[in-house]
């Protein structure tokens, strides 16, 4: 099934980047290159195969619910493009 | 001292010919000479480098040195280092100096190893060329007019070119083994699990390994000896008991059964490469190994499946990027959505939006059991012809990459092309095996080939016993590139 614009623009949108609309039937030629080579595994027949999702097939880990992080609020907000009073500031959100 | 191995550099070391301070300071002015026309490192700090071979110096003359205590590591930009910048070959990280070091870090300065700088890599490790980094483009000292490979190109660079005796590199579909092959050196992909994630930031978590770049196996065992290891703080992380990856490099090589897939010796191979790869066999033979046709018919898949299952994860995992916590924040926008947007749109690269976009697009509502369930059934093939594969031989062998490093630009303005030098790299990964890349001579235009090595798990001992003895007899690993000043005579084919 071949990809269409719309397509680009909704996982544009899904993604939150900005494409525009010149640019859009760009990435639609390269991504369609892409997926061409993407259908090649869509022909084989592997319904009974169980999916695998990690190479060893390890249980994950369970540890104590307790807390092992110390408060490093003021380091990590060091980095943050824009902080106040211990807040990220991002543009106003309710009117 | 330039071209020494880090074994060289630490015997030197110990018996205190050398100061880790003079060594520093060598490689420190190798990079500052040879750096601007190569461009492998994205950021280096001499005085803290320095500050640490300082360190290391007093705990030498303490006499509690340990085999890297002292010894210059190039580090991947990819991993975060406290204090200091962290790109990851990204514009969105351009400004973002870590609050904290990875794991791997944290071994190394645990070693006593000095960090010499971070190195150059394609844009959040996706690329084979090293042509989406922010920073530029680096250049491949065999000729200049050649990618290094990628993604981990600036760390390749860095040791081909002799401004770091070894380097860290990650890898994700090759990239640590195809810029090894492209710049003539050698490096290894453990098996998943081995090497904590922990800090190392993360394109597609259920394949991406660490693992170590140096001109000898033997330097690459000693590097492995201090990356690998248990960590509560990566999920992944296996608990097993601590191996001496250098236990076994010298053992004989008699009755060793390497597979050859039929599927790696292809019309798609250069043909340059593949003699070097007939005669790499033929060595082999002659230090008592033998050969037996294997095959890995899910193979075939490997480049599609990846393109699947690498965008899905990578899609997930920088959806953290909104330019609001840290890195990157657009400087004009209508809203927060338009933020996002705009952040993001100008933020990363082609590559990098062009990978999340095929993400989302495979695990959006409707296709997720086309594409990504799809591509995790085939990937469990692609293990289990391992699996039968290596019930006849211990290790697997072939070409690293189909053909020598292409120019730069060759490439960049064709995607699938590009994925197509990673088709024989990727099977491992998605396998979770380790592999690695040995030089074993030159093709066209003198520039380096490499052969891969594909093991069973946990089988690094043995795959650095196969690569060191081969190096024992044979000189490609002493190469030096003559673009490189003041090297070694630089002895080419």
């Amino acid at each position: 099934m071949p990809l269409s614009l719309d397509d680009v623009k909704r996982v544009a949108d899904l993604a939150r980047i900005e494409v525009g609309e010149e640019q859009a039937h760009a990435v639609l030629a390269q991504l369609a290159g892409v997926f061409d080579l993407i259908q090649e595994m869509q022909a084989v027949e592997a319904a009974a195969v169980e999916p695998l999702s990690h190479a060893q097939d390890v249980m994950l880990r369970l540890r104590p619910d307790a807390v092992t992080e110390a408060d490093q609020r003021q380091l990590f907000q060091s980095v943050a493009p824009s902080v106040e009073a211990g807040l990220y500031l991002v543009p106003r959100v309710i009117e | 001292m330039l071209n020494s191995s880090v074994a060289r550099l630490s015997a030197l070391l110990a018996a205190r010919k050398i100061s880790s301070v003079e060594l520093t300071s060598a490689f420190l002015e190798r990079i500052r000479s040879l750096n601007p026309v190569l461009n492998a490192f994205i950021s280096v700090d001499e005085e803290a480098s320095l500050g640490q071979a300082r360190a290391a110096d007093a705990v030498i003359a303490s006499g509690e040195a340990q085999p890297l205590t002292g010894i210059p590591i190039a580090q991947k930009d990819i991993f975060c280092t406290r204090g200091r910048l962290t790109t990851c070959g990204s514009r969105m990280l351009s400004n973002f100096v870590s609050p904290y070091d990875a794991h791997v870090i944290e071994r190394f300065d645990a070693a006593g190893a000095v960090n010499i700088g971070k190195t150059n890599m394609d844009e959040f490790a996706m690329g084979s060329s090293n042509e989406t980094s922010y920073f530029g483009p680096v250049k491949n000292p065999w000729d200049v007019a050649a990618v290094p490979g990628g993604s981990s190109g600036g760390s390749a660079c860095s040791v081909a070119a002799r401004m770091a005796p070894a380097a860290t590199g990650t890898d994700t579909g090759g990239s640590i083994r195809q810029p090894a092959a492209l710049c003539g050196i050698s490096g290894l992909k453990p098996t998943y699990g081995m090497v904590s994630r922990y800090g190392m930031i993360a394109f597609a978590s259920s394949l991406d390994q660490g693992g170590p770049m140096a001109k000898t196996a033997e330097d690459l065992a000693l590097m492995l000896n201090v990356m690998a290891g248990f960590d509560a703080r990566d999920s992944t992380s296996l608990q097993r008991e601590p191996e001496d990856y250098a236990r076994d490099l010298e053992k004989p090589l008699a009755g060793l059964r390497i597979g050859l897939p039929k599927e790696y010796f292809v019309k798609e191979v250069d043909r340059d490469v593949a003699r070097a790869v007939e005669a790499a066999l033929g060595e082999y033979r002659r230090l008592g190994a033998t050969a037996v046709e294997v095959s890995l018919p899910a193979t075939r898949l490997s480049v599609p499946v990846y393109y699947v299952l690498a965008p899905a994860e990578a899609s997930s995992n920088l959806s953290r990027f909104d330019g609001v916590r840290y890195g990157y924040r657009a400087p004009a926008y209508a809203d927060l959505d338009d933020m996002y947007r705009k952040t993001r749109a100008q933020g990363f690269g082609a590559e990098v939006q062009r990978r999340i976009l095929i993400g989302t697009y495979v695990l959006s509502q409707g296709y997720y059991d086309a594409y990504y369930l799809q591509a995790q059934r085939l990937r469990r093939l692609i293990a289990q012809d391992f699996v039968e594969a290596f019930r006849q031989c211990d290790l697997i062998m072939g070409p690293t990459s189909p053909t020598v490093a292409f120019d730069l630009g060759e490439r960049s303005s064709d995607p699938v092309q590009m994925y197509l030098s990673d088709a024989y790299t990727i099977a491992a990964n998605l396998a979770g095996l380790p592999a690695m890349s040995i030089p074993v001579g030159f093709g066209q235009g003198s520039r380096p080939v490499g052969l891969h090595i594909i093991g069973n798990y946990f089988a690094e001992a043995r795959m650095l016993n196969a690569a060191h003895r081969y190096q024992q007899a044979t000189d490609w690993h002493l190469r030096v590139p003559q673009a490189c000043p003041d090297g070694a005579p630089g002895t080419r084919e």
